[in-house]
Formats: C-alpha cells, structure tokens, sequence
C-alpha cells in the first residue's frame, strides 16, 4: 500500500486550470503525473483534459503535452514511442483521453496500439459522457443515465471497455478511481515498469455532468466503489488481482441506490432500469470473482 | 547506380537513401508496392527505420506527427481513399509545422471501385498546408523524393511535401534509374519546436481567435517562403547530380502560339503530341505542372491555352484551369480526360489543341462540347 507521504510533493499540474469545481479528472491527472515524475510526455485527443491545460499561450501543466485529433491519441503516442525508442530514448509516452476518445472515437486506433505491443501507458479517465461538449452519451454512459442526448435516460448498457483490452493481453491493465489517489498513483508507477502497452481506466464522477454538488467528487468515487458499481482491480500478465477496497465491498455491497440518488442523472431512473442495472452489477462482481479464483 | 525500376521502387529507393527514423504505412492499392518494398529494406537492414504497420490511414499520418514532433524524419506513402481517410491528420501535420515526407499514388475516389489515375484524389488536398509536387517518370519520383526531405525540413519551411506519382502509368511502369549517394545534400534534420521533456511546452491546446490567425498566416508566409528553398534546393540538386527541375517542365513553350498544360504522366504524353503538331506546321508547346502547392507564378499569356484536368470539383470546372484562369486573367479551353485511368494517347492531346475552343469545357470520351 503506497502511504501517502511516499507521493512527491512535485506539482505538475500548475495553479490555474480551466478545470470544473470539484473536477476528478484534474484530480486523478495530478496524481498521475506524480507519479510518471518529469521525463514524460502527454498525449491528449479532444477532452476535457485539452481544455483544463489552459489557453495559448499559457498551459498550466509542467509537462510537454501534445494534443491531436479526437480518434488519433494511441496512433500519435504509437509514433512518438517509437521515435522516443529508436534514438534511445526512456521518456514514458502516456496517452490520457476520455471515456468518448477511447471507447468511442479512438478503439480503433487505441486497439492498434496495443496489437502491436506500443511501448506507452494508455490511460482513460472515464466521466461517462462527453463532458467537453456539454454532457452528450458515450459507450461509457451507464443505463439509464440521462445525458443532453438521452434526455429520458440511456437504453443500452455500458461498453465494456476492460474486457475489449483484455482481449488484445496487455502485460499489465488495471482499474482506478479518483477518489482513491494513492491506489492510482501505486498503479501508474507498476504500469510505466512494464514494456509494451499498459492500460488504466479510471472512473472520474463530474460533478456538472452526473448533477451532483461539487464538493461530492471524492464521496462519489467511493459510492462508486461500495457500491460495486466501480471495481478496483489489476491484471498483471493476465492474472487478475482484486484490490482490497473493492475486496470488502464486493462482499457486502452497499445498497446501489446510495451511489445513484446524490446524482441528478439518475433522477427518476424506471424500477426496470434500476434492477437491469442491479443484475448487471452482481454478474460483473461475480464474474470477477470467480475470475480471480481461477474457477 | 543505375538500375530498372517501377515508380513505386524508385521512391522506396529514395526513402532507403535518406533514411527516415520512423515509416508508418498502410497498405492500399497501387501504393502497396512502396511499403512492401520498405518492409523488405528494413528486415534486410539496408533501411535503418522503425517500420509501424498501422491499422489505418489515420493512424499512418498520426504516428507519422507524433514521431515527428519529436525531432526525427518520418516517411508515409498512400493512394485515394487512404488520403481521404487521413485527410484530418494532413491538416494537422501541417498546422504542426511538422516536415513529413508523404508520397501519393495517385488514384480515382470511389464509388464504384476503381484503382486507376486521377488526380481528384490529391487536389482535394491542395488546402492544407502541403507543399505537392508531380513527377512523370521513374527517375523524377525518385528525386523529387529526395528533395522533398531536403524542402520540407528547411527551416524556412516545415510544412509536409506530398510526392504524387500516377497509379499504374507510373507506379507500375518500368524505367531505367539512375540512384545517387545523396552526401550532404540532404542535411541532418532539426526541428526547433521539437518535444524536449527539460523544456516542457503545451503543443496545439485551445487557441484564440488572434492567435489561430497569426499561425495560419505563417502556414502561408512559409509557402510562399518555400518557393525559393525550392528553387535552390533544385538548383543545387542539377549541381551536385545533373539532373534539371523547376516548377513547370516547358516543352517547345517560348515560340508557341498554343500551350496544353497538364500534370503527370500526361505531361509526357503531351510533348509526343506537340512533335506531331510541329510536323503540320502548328506552334504548339507544353507546359507540365509540377509544383501545384505552392502554386507558381505561370505566364501564359499572349497564347491559346488548353488545359487538361485529371480531376473536377463539382459544380465548378477542372480545378487546374480553374486555377490558371484566375491567375492569369485568360480563357482556356478546358478539357476533362483521363479521370478513372481513362487512356489519353498523344493523338488526343493533339486532337484537343487541333480542336480547341476558348472558353470552352470538354469531358472527353463523354460528350461534345459543353
């Protein structure tokens, strides 16, 4: 367990960001950054992270970051890697982009990347919509959410990104919250150990977008994880570790209407929606468990 | 060294010369053979690059800025709907400022699927900051390959050079090649915005009216800067190697009282045409486009012009005539030939400028006079 003071007290993220109140995406990035420490590069498509570093000519982050176009980010770091390898260069090449840059826009060059073993860390924070235009639905939108484009609540179900990941065998993968920073920041540095691609998906609840107040984010984050609907857990070779918050909560979750009501999205969810959410969550905790187990 | 070759072969060729750090390509038709034959270098180690063999077109040109933007030379080749699809990331190579070296085989845009030569492809193209230039033959592809890293790197420029080559007419075609040891006429490249983690900076992030415009002006202020590094760079080539380019290749031009331009491989075509026009006592001259991006200072005037377009924009005429109409304040006789690798012989280029009417658009093989 990395303590708390084991966390530089290094800053990469600079005062005066163009970041929400209460933003976790900001949160989970400064932690990340801790931990990738300065000989590193971002790689950032179109999200809220292009807006939060600022405008030209200022940026508030003290580290290169380059940002690209929507769909591109794993193929732009897929090259910067490479050209960072082929002249003998170290510096860790982290792709951060949202839940609509890599479920959405970005699989296709995103499973590339991976396919053909990019030495980068991928990471995908995750506040399930298109928080930059305004609260759009993505495959990262959970059911029955209601965004600016399902105004009545989403019909289909979360994209089951991790599993997509699993598929390509990436050395190592793993699951993070914002509200769980130094479980993040243990996992990017185990990530940026291993070569070739590594992913970590971190959820990142938004106080404007889910509707809940701002000083909530961190309390969402944990609701998120007690209640099973957020799962921290790490793949290392295909092995999967559950992490000790989610451990304890898988075995007694608490009620999922304790994460759901703070949030204004989920306002007047249907009892079907509610229960078709419910089932979902039992077979994901089951399904991991029993993964876990080896059975 | 002298050698035959394919077009396609002459510009893997050229790429092994100058030896790029990074290729990322995606294999399309009749652009494969180039990336086959850069696949082959690098497993035998006569091309020391890392060869990414992407997903997609996309991703071609994205890897190609993100290796780029590190400070090391990159190379990518594509045709037709490959261009298309990585239309977004040439914007953004040159919005980056980033001196990629892209050869386009040129080919028509589906549907129906058709793999032969047009120039639609890359004139769709011409408005994002690309340095294009137009090569004929074997030979040509391979230099103005090498010049393109040359150009495209020079500090007064950095912007991207696309190299189109017409599929099949030229890719496929085989021709003698003379290949060169370039010494010092290409320079290590150095790019001074390149990423450099102890000098950490935020590179295209939200930008302000103001400022977009200002960089948008410098887009334009190295284009017209890039006609002199041309210039020299084609001048010190015909120095060192002895082998003359310039941004048009005149064919019995100064004395003709009728000049048919083109562009390709049909540039070719048209001097067998103006040999046989000079037989029945007509004045008649060539002019083959090289460089279409920046456009040259062209002066035509005083003479009948027939231009020949391997391409269209809908609703608006030959984008070449088009181009020289405006620039030149004159009437052409525009003629639309050869789209879909349509066969164009010298005895059609002869027949346009027997036949030619000013003012006028033709679409051969289609109808008469429009």
């Amino acid at each position: 367990m990395t303590s708390i003071t084991d966390i530089p007290k290094e800053e990469f993220i600079l005062k005066c960001t163009s970041a929400c109140a209460g933003c976790s995406d900001s949160l989970a990035l400064r932690y990340v950054l801790k931990a990738a420490g300065p000989d590193s590069v971002l790689v950032v498509p179109a999200c809220c992270t292009s807006v939060i570093q600022g405008i030209y000519p200022n940026t508030a982050f003290n580290i290169p970051v380059y940002n690209i176009a929507f769909g591109a980010a794993a193929a732009c770091a897929s090259g910067m890697s490479n050209a960072f390898r082929a002249t003998g260069k170290k510096t860790n090449v982290i792709v951060y982009a949202g839940d609509g840059g890599t479920l959405d826009i970005g699989i296709q060059a995103m499973s590339g990347a991976f396919e053909r073993g990019t030495d980068f860390l991928y990471i995908c924070y995750d506040n399930e919509a298109y928080g930059n235009t305004g609260m759009q639905r993505s495959g990262g939108t959970p059911m029955g959410a209601k965004t600016t484009t399902t105004p009545t609540g989403k019909t289909d179900a979360k994209k089951d990104i991790d599993a997509i990941i699993a598929a390509h065998s990436p050395p190592y993968m793993a699951t993070a919250c914002a509200a769980y920073p130094q479980d993040l920041f243990r996992k990017v540095q185990k990530a940026l150990t291993f070569r070739g691609p590594s992913f970590i998906h971190i959820l990142a609840p938004c106080p404007p977008g889910w509707r809940f107040s701002t000083e909530k984010s961190v309390e969402m984050g944990k609701l998120a994880v007690k209640s099973g609907m957020w799962i921290l857990y790490e793949r290392e070779y295909g092995n999967l570790t559950i992490n000790p918050q989610s451990k304890s909560a898988m075995k007694k979750p608490i009620p999922l209407e304790e994460y759901l009501a703070p949030q204004g999205r989920f306002k007047g969810i249907e009892a079907k929606t509610l229960e078709m959410l419910k089932q979902h969550l039992a077979k994901n905790i089951k399904k991991l468990l029993a993964e876990e187990a080896g059975e | 060294m002298k050698k035959i070759a394919t077009g396609n072969k002459a510009v893997a060729e050229a790429v092994k010369q100058v030896q790029p750090t990074v290729v990322a390509a995606y294999p399309i038709t009749p652009q494969t053979e180039i990336v086959e034959q850069i696949a082959e270098f690098v497993s035998t180690g006569e091309l020391k690059s890392r060869y990414i063999p992407v997903e997609s077109e996309h991703s071609a040109m994205a890897a190609c800025i993100g290796a780029s933007i590190t400070g090391i030379r990159t190379f990518t080749a594509t045709s037709s709907h490959g261009l298309l699809y990585m239309h977004e990331m040439t914007n953004w190579a040159a919005g980056a400022r980033l001196p990629i070296v892209m050869a386009n085989v040129n080919r028509s845009i589906g549907p129906g699927w058709n793999i032969w030569a047009e120039h639609t492809d890359a004139m769709q193209e011409r408005d994002t900051g690309w340095l294009q230039v137009y090569v004929s033959t074997v030979q040509e592809a391979y230099d103005a390959t090498l010049m393109a890293f040359r150009i495209a790197e020079h500090n007064d420029v950095l912007l991207p050079v696309m190299v189109n080559l017409d599929g099949f007419s030229l890719s496929h075609i085989m021709q003698p090649l003379d290949t060169v040891e370039t010494g010092d006429f290409i320079p290590p490249m150095y790019l001074p915005h390149a990423i450099d983690p102890k000098n950490p900076k935020g590179y295209g992030g939200l930008t302000g009216p103001d400022q977009h415009f200002k960089f948008r002006w410098d887009i334009e202020r190295s284009m017209r800067d890039s006609v002199k590094v041309i210039e020299a760079t084609e001048k010190d080539f015909a120095k060192r190697f002895g082998r003359k380019y310039g941004f048009t290749d005149d064919y019995q031009c100064e004395d003709a009282d009728v000049v048919v331009v083109s562009m390709g491989t049909l540039g070719k075509e048209a001097e067998v045409a103006i040999d046989t026009l000079r037989k029945e006592g007509i004045k008649a001259g060539s002019m083959r486009l090289r460089w279409l991006r920046p456009f040259p200072k062209l002066n035509l005037k005083g003479k009948d012009v027939v231009v020949i377009d391997r391409d269209y924009s809908f609703g608006f005429g030959g984008i070449l005539a088009k181009s020289i109409q405006a620039q030149q304040k004159i009437d052409v006789y525009s003629v639309i030939a050869g789209l879909g690798g349509q066969e164009v012989t010298y005895e059609d280029i002869a027949d346009f400028i027997r036949t030619r009417r000013i003012g006028e658009e033709f679409w051969f093989g289609v109808n008469d006079h429009v």
